[in-house]
This record gives C-alpha cells, structure tokens and sequence, in this order.
C-alpha cells in the first residue's frame, strides 16, 4: 500500500480526508451548501501500542506500531516489563545460589539455562564433570528442547489465530516431558538441577524406561502434527514468504539458534564447541533457505527430530557411575580468580554466560547472552511492511520468552 | 405423529380459541396470535444461543483434548454443565458497564441494539416447519438480506464510538470483509431461487419436496451447481458471521477484540448475543435454500416432525462451525479479500451458469454430469491460480552432519 495522501486510511476521532485545497474555504456557510468540509491536517497513519498486554505478545512485551491502514510502516520493540535484577542479584549472592536462578530466565527451557551456567563455571573454575552426568545432561537438555520446539509449534499456530487447538496437543505432549522432569528434579519447571561437576541427583528407578517410552512414541506426535499443520494452505500462506532474511543479515543481526540455520547458515554450537559429549552422537543439523517464516517454522520441527536421535543413542549408551565430580565443591565454592565464556546451543539459541571471578565466594561479574533477546532485535526490520497481523507471526517465529529477554 | 407435527399449530389455536371462549374479541385475538409467534421464535432461539454458547465450548473443549466446562449445574445435580449459560448471564448481567470517557456514548449504547435488532428481525421469514413460517413474504430472501446488511452498519458503529484504536481497526476490516462476502452470499442465494423460480422461502423449500426413485431426496445441495452454491454460501455465511477463519473484526491474536474491545457487560452480551442468533438465522437460510429445509432426508423419516428436522439442520451446520473453528487459523487480510473477489465470486458466477444448464437441460442425469462439468472446470483453473498467487509450495530442506 501506497503511503501517498490519498489512501484512505483512519485516524481514531477523524475521518482521514484526502487534502483539500482552499484551506480559507472553511465557513459554516460552506459546510451548509455542501462544500467540502476542511478538518484540522491529520495523519494519515495510525499508532497503535500493541502491550504490555496483549493476547500474543508472549508476555509483557510492547510494540509500538505505526500501521498504514495495515500495513506496518514502522516498528518499536519497548520491553523491561519483566526486570527483575537477575544479574546484579547473581552478582550479591554466591556462586551456587545463581543457580535456581537462571531456571527463570527461560522459564520453558530451566534445564539448558541450569546448563549453560554450570558450564560456564566449570569452564571458569576447570571443574571435570562426572561421565554420568554428562549424558544425564545431554538427555535433559534434549528433552527440553523437544518441549520448546513442541509448545513453539502450539504458539505460533494461536499466533495465527488457530484457537487453543494445535497448543493443547503440543501441550500434551510437553506434560509427558514436564512430568519426567518432575519425577527426575522434583519440579516440573523450576529445575534447580544441575551442579558444579555434575546433576543434583541420580535418575530415579524406572526413569530410563519411561524417557526410552516417550522418545520411541515423539516421532508419532511430530508426524501428525506436521501432517496437521504443513497440509493446511492457509498456514503455508501465512507463512511462506513472510519476512524473509538472508544469512548475511542474519549473521550481521548476531542471530544464533533455528532462526539463524533458518537463514541457510550451518552453525550449531553443539557442532562448533563440541560441549558436553555431543561428539559421541550422530545427528544432523538442519538448514533452511529463504529464512522466512516458514523456515524457521520447519526447522523446529526438523530439529526436533533429530533431538529424538540424539536421545535416542543417549539412553543407549548411559554408563553407570558417580552423578557429580567428587573434587567439585557445591558450598562455599571459590573458583580461582579469572573469567570465563561458556555457551551451549539453547533450544532458542546461543545462550551463554560469561562469570569474572575475583577469587571470593560470589561472583564479581555475572553476564548473560540471552538468545531470545538478541533475536528480537531484527523484529523491526522484518516487520516493516508486512501486515499487523503477520507481526505477530513473525514474533511467534522468533520464539520468545520474555523470562530470557528482559532478565 | 401428525399430533407432533402440527403440535406447535393446534396449541396456539386451543390457546386462542380457548380465549376466544372466554370472549376476548377478535383483534386483540390476532395481536395475541402474532404475539405468541414472535414470542415463541425469540425463545426458541434464545434458548438455542444459551445451548450453543456450552456446547460451543464442550465441542471444541473435546476438539482440543479438554473437558471444557462441566461444573456449573442445579444445586447438587451437575448436569454435564449445561447450566453454564445461567452462570455467565447472571456474570453479564451483572457486570459493571465500561464506558471508555473519550467515546461516543449514544453511538456506544445503540450500537448492539443496532446488531440485535435486524438478527432478530430476520428470523421472520424462515419456514421452521411444515405450514410453520412467521411471515409468509413472497420476497422473504430479498428481505432477509435487507435487513440483514444493518448488522454491518452496528458493527462499525461499535467500532467507531469506542474510539480505540483496535476497535476502529476492527470495524474497517468487518466493513470490508462483510461488504466482500455479501456478494457471493446473495449471488448463491439467487440461484436457489433461480431454480426453484421463486424469492419466497417456502417456495424455495416446496421445490426441493419429493424424493426421486422414490428414496433420493431432491434437496439442490446433491446436485453439482446447489453443492457448489451451498458450499459458497457456508463459506460465506462464516464470514458474514465473524466466525474463524473469517473472525478477522475481532481477531484475536492481533486485535485484541477488534470492535467488542470497549464493550463489557450487558452490552457485550448482547452483540454476543446477536451474532449467534445472526449465526443461527444464517444457518437456517443455508438449510432453507439447500438442505431441504424441514424436509426428511429419507421417506420413511417423515414421521419425525418437520420442525425437529430444520432445527437438527440447522444445529449440524452449527456444530460443523465451531469445528471449523477448532481446526482452522485465521486468514489475512488481503488473502481473505483475494479470497472473496478473485475466487468466490467467479465461482458463483460459474455455478449460476452451470444452474441454468441443469434447469435448460432436462434436469436429468445428463444434465447432472454437464453441470458437473460447468462447475469442476472453472474450480480446477481458479483453484490452480489462487494456489499460484501464494507461491505455496512443500520444501526440502538441507542437512549438514
């Protein structure tokens, strides 16, 4: 749509007119013989503030929008609604209690942020970690990532106005994992579970099964809602097309995560940093083209499916042994004085946390690189011009929480 | 069973005879009459939207792998919550009245009025039964879509006196999307009164009376041009009535509640109200026109009464609603105007013609196959091209180890 005086577009309390000429002309004898009726100039474009409250913002997160009847002519991402501190407070407590913390950056994925800071810590302090716990952390992390690549799928469907139906049966599925999160940490989202060294706890009996059950069934569920959902024209319009980005751009825009491979670039830190014991696994990293919606929409559920193999050789090939680094201390811990950068392949993205220690029992600087927040900030770029409602598609695509972002 | 047919009749008549009786005289008599009529149809479709606004919920509750509600019953018998409707009355009813300060308060206030009155009004001329019609008008379609265009009018006055950004929203995409669907609308309409030669509902219903073979009911959605004609008008009606995947006015994800957003209590009840009873009175046209209206589907089936059939009609292409809406996502905006103009009314215009042909052509099984094909050929070429317009295509996607 053309942004030229003549669209006839709203402004709320006035009528937008085309200009008229003859501003002098505005007499009540001319409004009483029909002429035409001069308004005070107003825009013609319309600001709508959509949040903090809003149905699919994901949360308290606001959009300054500038619509041209509707098509988005400008975008101004304002969030903070959800401060709360996280770093300063890391920063005054000690390096252990950061821990509980961190499950509420991302609050759908706790178990990778729990990850991300112990790596972070061990790499700072140059703690081994147990074998065990090794994969017990692979099969969490991967289990999280198939929740939030399986709510995303539910999320962005209700962003697009499917109501409730495509989240209730992703939410199915995510309860399945929530409760062997539970029975594994006691919590189903606030994890708390993993250690300096090593996991909190050891897997309780039976837990093996049922995660080999659960991952033997997802598949299953992948499938169906694939059929469901990539066989339906109205989402494949909805979708493909829809703000595209290229890999340079991406790359440019500091994007990591689905909506970097999305865009074509083959770049997944489990391949690159080779963290963890994600060497012993074979798995395939799934790249788009186009890095429009629909991209990052498929390489989730690609994604996903490779999580499933991953799990897969994990189970198989847990060893026995002890669940944490004995020579690692929990309380009272005071890695040595330096500073450290550990990152791993979130389910949304590079999440990473850099700690500078100066040798005391807390930390003296406590950082984090929220993939969410990082990925949002080409939201404006890819907006602009695209319909209001294809901005909240888009926000869904990015997949967002607001947890993460505003920490 | 002809008692039950003609019950609703024979109890008004004993009612007013017995009054009669009594001496009441003759005009109040038929006042009285046209009062019991009306009475009885807002009731019954009342009590049709209380019905359909819990069932709405336990289908696509069920839809969804939920419960949906089924708490709220008569003191301790639950009653698999059909009782839920009393609840969110009293809820409603009670509910403070927000009135935004910068709105435009009459405007605000006649704006549901404005909405319920013509869904009401509309139900006058459809036949619920056999000799069971409100208003015998012998252009009742043509009335039925007068007066049913004032509901677009109440939707943009909601949405303008709100004064909200979302609401203004709101109502200019309602004008635009019932403006562009009332076309195909009237356009599929007109052939079922083509055929039928007719603009009376009844007349519309008498011609699609019988059974040929003696078993196969002669409704016009069997045929090729009445199954495409019907399928444009639910298509249609479903954007005519703001429900998914045509509920852009009130789109949820991006407009919050599109023009309801500054309505609240008793006044939101009402515009919900009215879109349900416009729902339904939308429904009952779609059955009228091609299901056969209160025509059994089978011979041996017209012992149920005429009545039961138009009103289990009409719940059934209710019910396929609120399905539609448990499994469809919302269109956007220039692809349901696309949709409309680029599609729909080619289409009807392709199933006008293929209608003429069936008549002119002997209204036989040759006539069926060459209106089948007047229909199919123009549905593959534009079906073909609006998917091209999209450029919808399946991916493949890239692996790296």
């Amino acid at each position: 749509m053309s942004t030229s005086a003549n669209t006839a577009t709203i402004s709320p309390g006035g009528m937008g007119v085309p200009p008229v000429c003859g501003a002098g002309s505005a007499s009540p004898a001319n409004l009483q013989t029909g002429g035409t009726p001069v308004l005070p100039e107003r825009n013609q474009t319309i600001d709508v503030s959509l949040g903090p409250q809003h149905p699919s913002t994901h949360g308290v997160f606001r959009m300054n929008v500038t619509l041209d009847g509707e098509t988005v002519t400008k975008l101004q991402p304002v969030f903070g609604y959800l401060h709360r501190n996280h770093e300063k407070i890391a920063e005054g407590n000690s390096w252990l209690a950061a821990m509980p913390y961190t499950d509420r950056l991302d609050y759908i994925c706790p178990l990778t942020n729990n990850w991300a800071y112990a790596l972070a810590v061990e790499k700072l302090a140059g703690i081994e970690v147990a074998e065990r716990a090794e994969y017990i952390r692979v099969i969490t992390a991967e289990l999280t990532r198939l929740q939030n690549h399986t709510v995303f799928l539910g999320f962005i469907l209700g962003d697009m106005g499917a109501w409730g139906s495509a989240l209730m049966y992703a939410f199915r599925e995510r309860e399945k994992i929530l409760d062997l999160f539970e029975s594994l940490t006691g919590a189903r989202m606030m994890c708390n579970y993993m250690r300096f060294g090593g996991c909190r706890c050891d897997l309780p009996a039976g837990w093996i099964q049922s995660a080999r059950k659960l991952v033997d069934g997802f598949p299953a569920f992948l499938d169906e809602m694939e059929a469901l959902l990539t066989g339906n024209e109205i989402l494949l319009a909805r979708l493909q097309g829809i703000a595209p980005l290229t890999a340079e751009r991406a790359i440019n825009g500091g994007l990591s995560g689905p909506c970097l491979r999305a865009s074509g670039v083959d770049y997944d830190i489990r391949k690159v940093e080779n963290y963890g014991v994600y060497n012993r696994f074979k798995f395939r990293v799934p790249r788009g083209s186009t890095g429009d919606c629909y991209d990052r929409f498929m390489i989730r559920v690609l994604e996903a499916r490779e999580s499933v193999e991953i799990l897969k050789q994990a189970i198989a090939g847990i060893p026995e042994g002890p669940i944490v680094n004995p020579k690692a201390k929990q309380r009272g811990f005071r890695p040595p004085a330096g500073e450290a950068y550990g990152r791993i392949e979130g389910p949304k993205g590079e999440l990473g946390f850099y700690l500078i220690s100066n040798g005391s029992d807390r930390p003296y600087r406590f950082r984090i690189r929220p993939p969410s927040l990082i990925n949002l900030t080409l939201l404006e770029e890819l907006s602009i011009g695209t319909k209001i409602a294809d901005v909240m598609v888009i926000l869904g695509s990015i997949d967002i929480v607001l947890g993460e972002v505003d920490r | 069973m002809d008692l039950l047919e003609r019950a609703p009749i024979e109890l008004k008549s004993w009612f007013l005879n017995l009054l009669g009786s009594f001496g009441v005289p003759q005009g109040i008599l038929s006042v009285l009459s046209a009062v019991i009529i009306i009475g009885t149809v807002i009731g019954v479709f009342l009590g049709l939207f209380a019905l359909m606004s819990v069932m709405e919920r336990k289908i696509l509750a069920r839809a969804q792998n939920r419960y949906g509600p089924n708490r709220v019953g008569f003191f301790r018998w639950r009653l698999f919550g059909l009782f839920q409707p009393v609840a969110d009355g009293i809820k409603m009813i009670t509910k403070e009245d927000l009135v935004p300060r910068t709105s435009d308060r009459a405007v605000h206030f006649l704006a549901p009025v404005v909405m319920m009155i013509p869904a009401l009004l509309v139900l006058a001329i459809l036949p619920y039964g056999r000799d069971m019609v409100p208003a015998e008008l012998d252009a009742g379609i043509l009335y039925f879509f007068a007066v049913g265009a004032g509901t677009e009018v109440a939707v943009f006055m909601a949405g303008w006196a709100s004064n909200n950004k979302y609401s203004v929203l709101g109502a200019m995409r309602a004008i635009a999307q019932m403006i562009s669907y009332e076309i195909p609308l009237v356009m599929a309409a007109i052939i079922a009164a083509m055929i039928s030669g007719s603009l009376s509902p009844s007349a519309i219903v008498a011609a699609q009376g019988g059974f040929a073979w003696g078993f196969v009911p002669q409704w016009f959605v069997l045929t090729p041009w009445g199954f495409t004609a019907g399928l444009l008008f639910y298509i249609a009606a479903l954007a005519e009535s703001n429900r998914s995947p045509f509920d852009l006015p009130e789109g949820e994800s991006e407009l919050v509640a599109g023009h309801l957003t500054e309505y609240s209590g008793f006044k939101y009840a009402t515009f919900f109200m009215a879109e349900y009873i416009g729902m339904f009175a939308v429904c009952g046209l779609l059955v009228t026109l091609f299901l056969g209206g209160w025509q059994a589907p089978l011979p041996f089936l017209t012992i149920i009464p005429s009545w039961c059939w138009f009103f289990g009609k009409v719940c059934f292409v209710a019910f396929t609603m609120v399905w539609v809406r448990a499994t469809l996502p919302r269109l956007r905006i220039d692809h349901m105007l696309a949709f409309a103009w680029k599609f729909l009314l080619p289409m009807s215009f392709a199933a006008f013609l293929s209608a003429a042909c069936w008549h002119y052509a002997g209204r036989g099984p040759l006539a069926w196959l060459l209106s089948l094909a007047i229909v199919g050929i123009p549905y593959l070429i534009l079906g073909t091209a609006f998917t091209n317009r999209f450029a919808i295509s399946r991916r493949t996607y890239q692996f790296s180890e």
